[in-house]
């Protein structure tokens, strides 16, 4: 965990109710693809836990949705703000446990994440699948940038206004795409339809209304084959054999 | 002339007054990776049953304006993990002082978790809350009746001799009879508040928040009825007190103490910050100078 204060050099929609800012700071830590960062946000009481989308050297990217007040302050602030961040939090995505090729599912906005993990599979040498759900056609992000870095992306989109008409696990099913690894992160109705479609060998990166964000509160807490664990802390990214779905 | 923070809480020295409140310090150790665990005048280890508890299901947390909403319910390992693997290993990175949190569901539990928290040689204090508002039996019921509050100090008492303390719920018309309780009964201090019952609504969903419907409110919001709950009792009874409640800076540590409280603990600040603790007691040298405090024990109660 690192507390630091950045400046935001760009804070762009890029969908409906979806933003793009970007974040700088001398000296920013290096973080994992999955991790997570918590937001200050001036009037709240509680920081925004935000997933990391990209994280470069002095430079942070996150894509981050409009989903009540605290979002909605951060979507109104212009360039040059600066934001108080917690960083380096929770596991992030397990690159190492991936030996060939990767398989990436993501849907709406639990997409964000899936940018840092395909650069660095991609620079693990790891050839990439990605397959993304979106609701609509306006609503598609990422797509370009995961094709940059040399993906195989397949969309699905609820309505049928671009690519598979259907959702992630109709993607998942008409592409069968060959793979030795997965990462999945979007909207738990999403995860848990993938769950009994897919084999073990693959992670889950989940989402809980946090408290804390750094393990203090136990708010965020899942049951896992383990036990409780708490998202923030010991997660967000669970293997799937610690899931008891 | 050097600033003096320390304090002698139950006749232990704690090198300052500002504790991280139970349950908003992880199990202990977590904070570790962060900052040095010495810094902090003591530690509330996370509440603690006779059987392990998952708690209650989540969303456990609502944000409100000046504070959250929590309806954690106890999540713990419970007691036997505490002794045995969770205090030894707080112990083995810091000397600070442990205050071993304890809660139960009928007054035997209580007294079986105390004996073993005095069984443990790395626990300094026992703090038996009789306050929590989030589970569904036991818990608040036993601090807002004078009667059942004196059971749970007797049983508690004749299970320790540790510095025993008594955490309080502010969900009560009149505090005084219930600390006086705890007194009569041999509790070494008490502290003063937990949280306050409440309540959030999702307009749009129109349900509840929490899904336990209700929770505890914590945070600045509740710092002005801490402070006159500690007050009250630090009027009504001769036993130190642990002030708690909306603490956020050097400047209400030293509110609190003017109170009555002869230590602090934090500890929704520390959901907001992870560094509340380290920055609360770095700032204290210096508004102690400001206001003319060579000797932060000497302002306890002065008003």
């Amino acid at each position: 965990m690192d507390k630091k204060r950045y400046t935001i050099s760009a804070n762009i929609p890029i969908a409906p109710q979806v933003y793009r800012m970007e974040l700088t700071a001398e000296a920013a830590p290096q973080l994992r693809a999955g991790q997570f960062v918590e937001v200050a946000v001036p009037g709240q009481f509680l920081r925004r836990p935000l997933s990391v989308s990209l994280s470069e050297p002095g430079r942070l990217t996150l894509r981050y949705k409009v989903v009540g007040g605290g979002t909605a302050a951060l979507a109104a602030m212009q360039p040059g703000t600066e934001l108080e961040l917690l960083t380096g939090l929770g596991n992030g995505f397990d690159i190492d446990a991936c030996p060939g090729r990767a398989l990436l599912l993501g849907g709406g906005i639990g997409v964000a994440p899936l940018h840092q993990l395909c650069r660095d599979l991609r620079a693990a040498g790891r050839p990439v699948t990605a397959l993304l759900g979106f609701n609509t056609a306006s609503e598609i992000i990422l797509c370009d940038e995961l094709r940059a870095l040399g993906a195989d992306v397949h969309v699905a989109t609820a309505d049928g206004s671009a690519g598979i008409r259907g959702f992630v696990t109709d993607a998942l099913q008409q592409v069968t795409p060959k793979f030795d690894y997965y990462y999945v992160c979007g909207p738990m109705p999403m995860m848990r339809a993938l769950y009994p479609l897919l084999p073990d060998c693959g992670e889950y990166s989940l989402e809980e209304r946090m408290g804390c964000g750094t393990g203090l509160c136990f708010g965020c807490t899942i049951p896992t084959t383990d036990g409780p664990r708490r998202i923030c802390h010991d997660g967000p990214v669970f293997k799937k054999n610690l899931l008891p779905w | 002339m050097v600033s003096d923070t320390s304090v002698t809480l139950g006749g232990i020295r704690l090198k300052n007054p500002v504790i991280p409140a139970s349950g908003t310090f992880g199990f202990g150790f977590e904070m570790a990776a962060c900052y040095d665990l010495n810094r902090l005048g003591a530690i509330a280890l996370k509440g603690t049953t006779l059987e392990p508890r998952f708690g209650n299901p989540t969303p456990r947390i609502a944000e409100c304006t000046g504070g959250l909403l929590n309806a954690v319910g106890l999540q713990n390992p419970g007691i036997d993990a505490l002794v045995s693997d969770i205090a030894p290993k707080v112990r083995a990175l810091c000397d600070t002082p442990l205050i071993a949190n304890i809660s139960g569901f009928a007054v035997d539990e209580y007294g079986i978790c105390c004996e073993k928290a005095d069984a443990c040689a790395e626990i300094d204090i026992i703090e038996v809350n009789i306050s929590c508002p989030n589970v569904h039996q036991g818990g608040m019921t036993f601090g807002t009746d004078p009667a059942a509050a004196a059971a749970v100090t007797r049983r508690a008492r004749k299970a320790t001799s540790k510095p025993l303390f008594i955490k309080l719920t502010p969900n009560v018309s009149d505090i005084v009879p219930i600390a006086k309780a705890c007194e009569d009964e041999g509790a070494d201090g008490l502290t003063l508040i937990n949280t306050l019952p409440g309540m959030r609504i999702d307009i749009r969903r129109r349900k509840p928040v929490l899904a336990n419907r209700t929770g505890g409110f914590s945070g600045p919001a509740l710092f002005p009825i801490a402070v006159r709950f500690v007050n009250q009792a630090a009027t009504a009874c001769r036993i130190p007190i642990i002030g708690c409640g909306g603490v956020s800076t050097a400047e209400e540590v030293i509110e609190m103490m003017m109170a009555g409280a002869t230590a602090v603990q934090v500890g929704s600040a520390n959901l907001r910050d992870p560094l509340a603790c380290p920055t609360i007691i770095d700032a204290l040298p210096a508004v102690m100078k400001q206001l003319n405090i060579d000797k932060l024990e000497d302002i306890i109660g002065i008003i």
